[in-house]
């Protein structure tokens, strides 16, 4: 499988065509993440949200289709963290800003790894989840929203006007 | 897996990871097992030994007992019964339609289907005739076909009881047959969803009034759900008439195999214990059942054992818990037990023997054999001893796995091996020609069926007519296959009540009547 990913970080300078714009002025626009890394940080995270919330209710409910929920929200967000990461590493050979560049993929290979950790305490039969299902699930919802965080704000464009 | 093991270098993940720690819990058997601590490492204990083929060889017996595969090209053959006359009915298929619950089911099966047979199950009944008593089943018919995973069997009378894994069953029977002579007609409907547990053991009661059936978990420890347990982990007992039931014991996890010990109205079952719990627990199980008895499952184990992966707890339920009578060993997967007679001789005259199927749940495989459990004074006295073993190949992989175990009248061990796909039959080379049984106290009733084939009530009969009336056969005394029966149950009854009392000879036979010919399951 090839993805290629522009993930935007790299310095973009466009000189404005339009006619009303000040000829003198030379505009610097942050180019945005690219849409398939952006797509796979925010379901990385959404989906790690998700098996947090999950975790929650059985360990508030004893509804043990909860932590079955929970198995299946992580195996998903393991994929998108997976491909998230991969995006961030072909973003490094194109970042402005490579130690944000390098923060960010690390962040999501430690995600990664403690994700699939907590996939196999979720493979655990009913309570044995618990609670070390739910401390990994917090863990790693902070560090996939701390890759997001990253991830969107690190294009790489140091706004000079 | 050695992957992930890099990474873990955590005080926390050490501690996930414990999975292979722990003493060797030297062996766990009898009344009080040594338990230790549960233990789980990140990723479950997992042996699922390959398939081998036999290659000419056999199981191993031992000293002075001979094996022979009777059948084979089954399609998954699970239990057998032996019929009055001989016959060997042996119930073949596979259950249950638990759905993949998650991620890990997928992997795990894939896993598992390295161990077993590609063989389709048979969803039948087929029936094994040794017509000529030369130990060779020469005739291998189909008496049912079109059922549902069958696997308890029981004959009351007159009347064939077929435990399908959703529905009991009965066919009408008439001694000789060998095929049914029209579809069944339903007793009951048994509990069905999901069936993860899903084979149905059975036996009958020995008034013949009631069957009683055993009707596994729903899952491992609950994680399908407590929803998922109504009537589940119980032994049901039903009426044999009406299909009314009721629960006869509740807490045990699977009860894969019943049957009652000859001379009482005592049931015993084995059943299979939990998992993920470390190589060394749980035991899995040969006990009495208690009227009412509640067994622990799912709340506990081996008594007030509290398992910590069932919530919510119920410590009233703990309390009442009943720890069972004798520790197979944990990961075994007990699924057949017989009790033995004397006819089988030696040491194994009196005593139970037990089909492991063997472990798939810890790393170093253990089962895969029958064990024989000596009794003394009608309990179990002393570790089991191995009676059928050799399916594990030296490099760990496995060419047969027992199931099945019934115990004929005259001595031969029955064993079914659903990866084998073959029937096996164990007989002690000089059965026939010594009386046997040090262990009867009872000289009369080890005598009786010896005595019986000496006198063969009726003249020599055809070889057809004795398929259909051994009893009436002209055997010679030292034919160790025969089948020597002037009255089909009572040589049965005494033969397996080595200590029965003496004083009462017609109130047993009349019993016996009514007793189910053979309670294998």
């Amino acid at each position: 499988m090839i993805i290629t990913c522009r993930p935007g970080t790299r310095f973009h300078s466009m000189i404005s065509r339009g006619s009303a714009v000040n000829a003198a002025a030379e505009t610097t626009y942050r180019r945005g993440l690219n849409p398939l890394h952006g797509v796979l940080l925010a379901g990385t995270f959404v989906l790690f949200l998700a098996a947090l919330l999950s975790d929650y209710a059985y360990l508030t409910s004893y509804q043990i289709q909860w932590a079955t929920f929970a198995s299946w929200l992580i195996a998903g967000a393991l994929v998108f963290n997976g491909l998230a990461f991969l995006c961030g590493v072909l973003g490094l050979f194109r970042a402005g800003n490579r130690r944000r560049g390098l923060i960010h993929i690390a962040l999501l290979l430690v995600s990664f790894v403690l994700g699939f950790i907590n996939a196999l305490m979720h493979a655990m039969d009913a309570w044995a989840v618990m609670p070390t299902g739910f401390i990994l699930s917090i863990i790693v919802t902070l560090l996939a929203l701390a890759a997001t965080w990253i991830g969107f704000s690190n294009t790489g464009a140091k706004v000079k006007q | 897996m050695t992957l992930s093991r890099r990474y873990l270098t955590t005080p926390l993940a050490i501690a996930l990871l414990a999975g292979t720690a722990g003493a060797s819990a030297s062996e766990q058997f009898g009344a009080n097992p040594n338990l230790p601590e549960p233990q789980r490492g990140l990723l479950p204990n997992m042996t699922v030994p390959e398939k081998a083929a036999w290659n000419d060889e056999t199981p191993t017996v031992p000293d002075g007992y001979s094996i022979t595969a009777i059948a084979t090209d089954l399609k998954i053959p699970r239990q057998t019964l032996v019929l009055p006359n001989g016959d060997i009915l042996v119930a073949e298929g596979s259950g249950g339609h638990a759905p993949k619950l998650k991620p890990k089911d997928f992997i795990a099966g894939v896993i598992q289907a390295k161990g077993k047979t590609s063989v389709k199950g048979g969803n039948r009944l087929t029936l094994l005739r040794d017509a000529d008593g030369d130990g060779t089943y020469e005739e291998q018919m189909v008496f049912a076909d079109g059922l549902d995973a069958p696997y308890g069997l029981a004959l009351i009378d007159d009347r064939l009881y077929v435990a399908n894994q959703g529905s009991l069953v009965r066919f009408d029977y008439e001694e000789g047959q060998t095929q049914a002579s029209g579809p069944p007609e339903l007793v009951t409907l048994l509990p069905s969803e999901i069936n993860h547990h899903w084979t149905k053991a059975m036996t009958a009661s020995p008034d013949g009034q009631y069957l009683y059936v055993g009707i596994g978990s729903n899952s491992n420890i609950t994680e399908r759900g407590m929803e998922a347990e109504v009537d589940r982990a119980e032994i049901w007992q039903i009426d044999a008439e009406t299909g009314a039931h009721r629960a006869y014991a509740t807490g045990v996890r699977n009860p894969t195999a019943l049957t009652f010990q000859p001379g009482t109205d005592t049931l015993w079952a084995v059943a299979n214990e939990r998992d993920e719990l470390g190589p060394h627990l749980v035991p899995d199980y040969l006990t009495s059942i208690q009227d009412g008895g509640f067994y622990g499952w799912p709340y506990s184990y081996w008594g007030q054992h509290v398992d910590p992966r069932v919530k919510p707890e119920n410590p009233d339920k703990v309390e009442s818990a009943i720890a069972p009578d004798y520790s197979l060993g944990s990961h075994r997967a007990p699924l057949g037990i017989a009790f033995s007679n004397p006819q089988v001789g030696g040491e194994y005259s009196e005593g139970v023997f037990i089909g492991q199927h063997g472990s798939w749940n810890r790393a170093d495989p253990v089962g895969y054999n029958v064990v024989f459990v000596p009794f003394e004074n009608g309990e179990p006295a002393g570790d089991p001893v191995d009676f059928v073993s050799g399916f594990l190949t030296d490099d760990s992989r496995t060419r047969g796995r027992p199931v099945g175990v019934s115990v004929a009248p005259d001595g031969a061990v029955i064993v079914a091996d659903d990866l084998t796909n073959a029937v096996w039959r164990v007989t002690r080379d000089d059965a026939g020609s010594v009386p046997p049984a040090p262990a009867a106290a009872n000289d009369d009733s080890a005598a009786m069926p010896e005595s019986d084939s000496s006198m063969p009530e009726t003249e020599p009969a055809t070889p057809e007519d004795k398929a259909f009336m051994p009893e009436s056969d002209s055997a010679t005394p030292d034919n160790s296959i025969d089948m020597p029966e002037t009255e089909p149950a009572t040589p049965d009854d005494k033969a397996m009540m080595p200590e029965a009392p003496s004083d009462t000879p017609n109130e047993q036979s009349d019993d016996a009547r009514k007793e189910p010919a053979t309670t294998a399951t």
